[in-house]
């Protein structure tokens, strides 16, 4: 097969029995680098801080034989923290992943086309207006997250869904959704008010444990769940009608996907409130990285946790001694991003 | 398993009203493509050539009547199993960025693809063989962002040929090229039809290439199939007045002996009716 040699280099491939798999190296490479960045960036939210510590001193703590402040402050402050950042950073990359795929636009996020505005009217209603807390939000930030999905996918329906529709139907949506939070905090008291705008800016400040427990097997479940699809995502990069000629049953698999994703990003939400600007980056950083098309999800995944764990940390040490919800931080890199990402397309169109 | 060549027809359509939304395009049209043919549809713009493309493709599905491919309900197959039988290179088309066409090309092979199972020696020999039979083999490497519309052409047929269907629908296939690479696509689709038992079914525009490359052609109008045969004994000059009310002669192609529409010649009018206008027309001797 000496004619696919220049494109044989770039992949390599597993065959045995009846399974045959191929993976591009660069991208298998990229992926494995971004691992040792995720761990770096576990690490360095463990160690470093107001109270840093050395390595040795976390392994003693994580095995339960450090001082009890060691133990305190990493095992039971840091480490879950951190591994709750790591996930709900994973969670939004991957989401974020899903429906930039799915509208072939890099403004399909879930942050960006109402999603998470819906999830924080849930959450708002429950807060405000049932009085419910803790997990009681976290169930509204879920079912308010789903509605609007459903919602914004039904509208965008008409004559088949398309990729652009739900991106401009879920802009609008998120717009109405915004009103009606703000609704929500201008008639509540000035105490609710104040914990429900914390809320929203999108917070890790004193996850726990229990956090963990509630996000990782919803994790595990869902980011099976988006691998199985990753095919069908490839395939629905092309134009409809390419993908359903060449066998892809469109409107089941957009379903699927969508029903994902939002449950993705409803984790997400339900575990740290709606934080902006992880879902859309993180896919197009690892997309330049990995340079295949495609919904590259678990390098995205690996981009996402990084950078919302560094962000913690950033917001919980920088400006000692108030800590800055990340939501903060994400909202202004985030920002600086999508405008470099508008002015970049601006231009390409120009040349 | 059932015959798969029904009569020589392997696909066709019993009376479909094919439409969107409100809008019917083609009411109670029953067609039947020749195995092995190179069948060509012809018609004046918006008389639901395309339309009737999508529906045989079953990508649109009919408000009554039916497809049959070989001798059973297009619906009743798996979605998958469909595309291992019948391609279609629809009109426009959407490359991820960033893509190779080695990449590209490979996604023909899906209808043939599991989850474990997702590049076996046969992918790997069908996109070789696609990459040849277009002539692309040494592109393999490239994005298909730098390419050039005749190039990218041969790409995605090269993606159809991929999947191995031996029956394959091109919706207009020849549309944005120049002339050079108009006859290059269609010499290489008349040599699938002539040398590899590919049946095609293609849209175009190009009368005179339809009837250059056609072993069968359907002409439609308004929905409906008003002539189907062979290029000599369709075309003629009072289909051509029916179809597009058009006057012309047709005489033979000097080159492949084929009918060659010849738009009669009309004295130039001035269309434009305002004073401004005219005045803009220069003065004729």
């Amino acid at each position: 097969m000496s004619v696919l040699a220049q494109g044989a280099g770039r992949t390599a491939v597993f065959r045995g029995g009846a399974v045959s798999l191929r993976v591009e190296r660069r991208s298998v490479v990229v992926t494995a680098l971004l691992g040792v960045v995720t761990v770096g960036s576990l690490l360095a939210a463990l160690l470093l801080g107001y109270y840093t510590v050395s390595i040795d001193q976390v392994v003693r703590a994580v095995f339960s034989e450090g001082t009890p402040a060691e133990e305190y402050i990493i095992s039971d402050l840091r480490l879950p923290r951190a591994l709750t950042a790591l996930m709900v950073g994973a969670a939004l990359a991957m989401s974020g992943a899903i429906f930039q795929t799915l509208t072939r636009n890099p403004l399909g996020s879930p942050d960006v086309i109402g999603f998470d505005t819906g999830a924080a009217t849930g959450a708002l209603v429950v807060m405000l207006m049932l009085g419910g807390s803790g997990v009681l939000t976290s169930v509204g930030a879920g079912a308010g997250g789903a509605i609007t999905a459903a919602v914004v996918y039904l509208l965008a329906m008409h004559r088949g869904s398309n990729g652009f529709r739900l991106v401009l139907m879920g802009i609008g949506v998120g717009a109405l959704l915004l009103s009606v939070n703000h609704f929500l905090i201008t008639r509540s008291t000035l105490y609710d008010a104040q914990s429900a705008a914390v809320w929203l800016i999108g917070n890790l400040a004193g996850r726990g444990w229990g956090h963990v427990q509630l996000l990782a097997p919803a994790l595990l479940v869902l980011s099976v769940l988006a691998l199985r699809m990753s095919r069908d995502l490839r395939m629905g990069e092309l134009s409809d009608d390419s993908a359903a000629a060449l066998g892809l049953s469109i409107e089941r698999s957009r379903v699927l996907c969508v029903a994902i994703g939002v449950g993705l990003a409803g984790v997400a939400v339900a575990a740290a409130g709606p934080i902006a600007f992880i879902a859309l980056p993180s896919p197009q950083i690892a997309r330049r990285l990995t340079k295949v098309p495609g919904p590259n999800l678990v390098p995205s995944a690996l981009v996402g946790a990084s950078l919302l764990c560094l962000a913690d940390l950033a917001g919980r040490e920088l400006f000692v001694p108030r800590q800055v919800p990340v939501g903060v931080l994400t909202g202004v890199v985030g920002g600086l991003y999508l405008v470099w990402l508008l002015t970049r397309e601006w231009r390409k169109d120009r040349r | 398993m059932k015959d798969r060549h029904v009569n020589g027809q392997r696909l066709h359509a019993q009376g479909i009203t094919l439409g969107y939304d409100a809008r019917t395009i083609t009411d109670d049209l029953s067609v039947a493509i020749p195995d092995g043919s190179f069948t060509v549809i012809v018609g004046a713009n918006g008389c639901g050539k395309s339309t009737l493309l999508r529906g045989l493709a079953r990508l649109l599905r009919p408000r009554s009547g039916s497809v049959f491919l070989d001798g059973e309900l297009i619906t009743a197959y798996p979605t998958k199993e469909v595309a291992r039988r019948l391609g279609l290179l629809p009109q426009v088309q959407v490359a991820p960025e960033g893509i190779t066409v080695v990449d590209l090309v490979s996604r023909g092979r899906f209808p043939h693809q599991k989850l474990l199972r997702q590049w076996a020696r046969e992918d790997e020999t069908a996109v070789v063989e696609a990459l040849a039979a277009t002539g692309i083999t040494d592109l393999a490497p490239r994005f298909v962002d730098e390419l050039s519309g005749g190039q990218r052409q041969r790409v995605w047929l090269a993606m159809a040929l991929a999947q191995q269907t031996e029956i394959l629908l091109l919706d207009e296939p020849t549309t944005y090229l120049d002339i050079a690479h108009q006859v290059d696509v269609l010499d290489l689709c008349a040599g699938l039809q002539a040398h590899r038992g590919y049946t095609l079914v293609a849209v175009l525009h190009d009368l005179n290439m339809a009837c250059r490359y056609a072993t069968h052609i359907v002409a439609m109008k308004d929905g409906a199939v008003v002539a189907e045969g062979h290029p000599s004994d369709v075309i003629t000059e009072s289909l051509v007045r029916e179809v597009f009310g058009l006057e012309c002669r047709v005489i033979d192609d000097p080159e492949s002996g084929t009918p060659l529409v010849v738009p009669k010649h009309r004295p130039v009018r001035v269309t434009g009716s305002t004073d401004e206008e005219k005045n803009h027309v220069p003065a004729q001797a």
